[in-house]
């Protein structure tokens, strides 16, 4: 069983259309990238995933109709929306006290052992604590449940570069095992790309490309081509070509690694480049890169 | 085949899937309703803080005014004077804090955001809105009850105290106080009207909750307006202004008016009118349709 399977997902508001005809396949275990602009429509297929709102379409999570399954699917599935949900009013051992109350697969001893390591003290009010450590809070929560999936819409945004990645790396390090399926959305591409295992990308509500990530470093390829070896490379077909000091870099698709050497440096591109790409044809010329 | 069932018990998520854990629903509703009191920590205090100032201001008056005169009728009539009066103000004060509740419960939640919060916790929407509903129609009727019962007994030891410092005696005092009677009718009272006959209040204000974006206050109130204002430039009728009215001046089939005022109060207490009466009951399934369109506006609404 998929942990989570959409055919033909849509939803629109009113004359604006967020999810034009979504299908997606995400299996368990897996750590898949939603990358798209603002706008795109991540955050509404990530709530219709959640059961937060209604979609017209097919809509499986861990078997369930999240729709109508909501409460349910919850004891199964985690997720951090955004930062600073959690209740300024509250304390930090009521939400602990709260959790254990209500979450039947919540160890408290662990999310006290994940607090531990932080500065953030049990008597504290939420909103006493900044920005960076009430993700921590919720990141702790959270990981001390014991859920099938945990879904993550735009986790670290408005946070500096020292919890972004203390937040990525406990999530890795403390939580993921191979049974567990973790979904992030995000337009901040480079943080995450290293923690991933597929990657889909969303624009105007279609998912425009969906690989995993074995895929996308077997198939595309970035050359550093000096000006005067520009026209060569050009005839092998780039997906894409941008400036850059000293030359062109241009990036290929599922050219042989032996035919880019003598053009000059080889190397894989990152998630950005091939996402500004893609993206970049979708717009020129609606074609290609669909797939 | 045989392999796929293989790895389906080898993996500790999937053999926790066959036995998933389940909270009973008693306990959903129970940590819920302790979150509200987290939350609102101004649907206790104000009741006690009325509480302690009816006290406070009961000693002056005792040592004030009862002590200054030397007329002992006198100084009876200021003792007893201000018990229903405490009752009274209590009661009021937990009657606005409820109104106030209902308005912010299922505003306040979306507009700081943790809606988003408590949805990604295994808690129906149903189990939210009836836990929010429990504090208005349960919990604050019987906290009045029991503030206003500890608040006149206290009260009444004062009074003691002072007269018996004075050489008069307390039995005339409980005999005319009688205070498990009076506090039998309070409960009656309290779970006649307050909780029973206002139900339909608590039910529309939290459905307004709910629904608003913004100044739920207003929208609590201007379609009600509105709709009086309607019908009496349309038909130059008053039904529905009369209807609001009746509702708001409480169950009055609940007890009989004191006619001939007979000795024992408790026989103006008419439950079976009360529960037999089909404003009652229409109020009770009006409640029910608040809440189920409150229930329905949370399941698919997100922060604002």
């Amino acid at each position: 069983m998929a942990c989570i399977e959409a055919r033909g997902l849509r939803k629109a508001y009113g004359t604006t259309i967020a999810l034009d005809g979504i299908n997606m396949r995400v299996e368990e275990g897996r750590i898949l990238g939603l990358i798209g602009p603002n706008g795109a429509g991540k955050t509404t297929a990530l709530d219709a995933i959640l059961g937060l709102l209604s979609y017209q379409g097919e809509l499986r999570v861990l078997g369930r109709d999240p729709w109508n399954e909501r409460y349910q699917l919850m004891r199964d599935v985690c997720f951090i929306s955004d930062v600073a949900v959690l209740p300024r009013w509250a304390l930090v051992s009521q939400l602990l006290d709260y959790v254990a109350g209500v979450h039947p697969r919540f160890d408290r001893a662990k999310a006290e052992g994940f607090l531990a390591k932080t500065t953030i003290r049990r008597a504290s009010r939420v909103r006493e604590l900044s920005k960076g450590m009430v993700t921590q809070l919720h990141l702790a929560l959270v990981m001390a449940i014991d859920a099938k999936l945990l879904v993550l819409d735009e986790p670290t945004l408005g946070l500096d570069i020292l919890y972004r990645k203390q937040f990525y790396d406990s999530l890795l390090n403390d939580y993921f095992d191979h049974h567990r399926t973790i979904v992030v959305a995000t337009h901040q591409v480079e943080e995450i790309e290293h923690v991933l295992t597929d990657v889909m990308f969303i624009d105007r509500g279609r998912i425009i490309f969906d690989r995993s990530m074995e895929e996308v470093e077997s198939r595309y390829l970035e050359v550093m081509v000096r000006p005067e070896q520009v026209a060569e490379a050009r005839a092998l077909k780039p997906m894409h070509e941008r400036q850059a000091i000293g030359g062109s870099i241009l990036l290929f698709n599922g050219v042989d690694r032996q035919q880019l050497a003598p053009l000059g440096d080889v190397r894989t591109p990152g998630i950005a480049d091939i996402f500004v790409a893609v993206i970049g044809n979708q717009h020129g010329q609606e074609q290609g890169a669909a797939q | 085949m045989n392999t796929q069932s293989d790895a389906v018990l080898d993996s500790p998520n999937a053999a926790q899937g066959f036995a998933p854990a389940v909270i009973p629903e008693s306990r959903l509703m129970y940590w819920s309703v302790v979150r509200e009191l987290w939350e609102n920590r101004s649907i206790y205090i104000a009741p006690l803080a009325v509480a302690a100032l009816i006290l406070v201001g009961f000693l002056i008056a005792t040592i004030g005014r009862a002590l200054s005169t030397t007329n002992p009728a006198q100084r009876r009539a200021v003792l007893e004077e201000p018990y229903s009066f405490a009752a009274l103000l209590i009661m009021a004060t937990t009657f606005i804090v409820s109104v106030f509740y209902c308005l912010d419960a299922l505003h306040g939640e979306r507009r700081d955001r943790s809606i988003l919060f408590w949805k990604s916790l295994p808690v129906s929407d149903l189990t939210t809105v009836l836990a929010k509903a429990a504090i208005p129609l349960v919990l604050l009727p019987l906290l009045t009850c029991a503030i206003t019962v500890v608040t006149q007994w206290i009260m009444a030891l004062v009074s003691s105290a002072v007269l018996l410092g004075s050489g008069l005696g307390v039995a005339p005092l409980w005999t005319r106080l009688s205070l498990s009677q009076t506090w039998l009718m309070l409960l009656y009272h309290l779970v006649t009207v307050h909780a029973l006959w206002y139900a339909p209040i608590y039910g529309w204000l939290l459905l307004v909750s709910a629904w608003a974006r913004r100044a739920a206050f207003l929208w609590a109130g201007l379609p009600l307006l509105a709709i009086a204002l309607v019908e009496k430039i349309a038909f130059n009728t008053t039904h529905f202004a009369a209807m609001l009215g009746n509702r708001m001046s409480g169950g009055a089939e609940a007890v009989t008016m004191p006619g001939s005022s007979p000795m024992d109060p408790m026989t103006h207490l008419t439950p079976g009118h009360f529960l037999t009466s089909p404003g009652l009951w229409i109020g009770l399934a009006m409640t029910a349709g608040f809440l189920a369109g409150a229930v329905r506006l949370r399941r698919s609404q997100g922060s604002i």
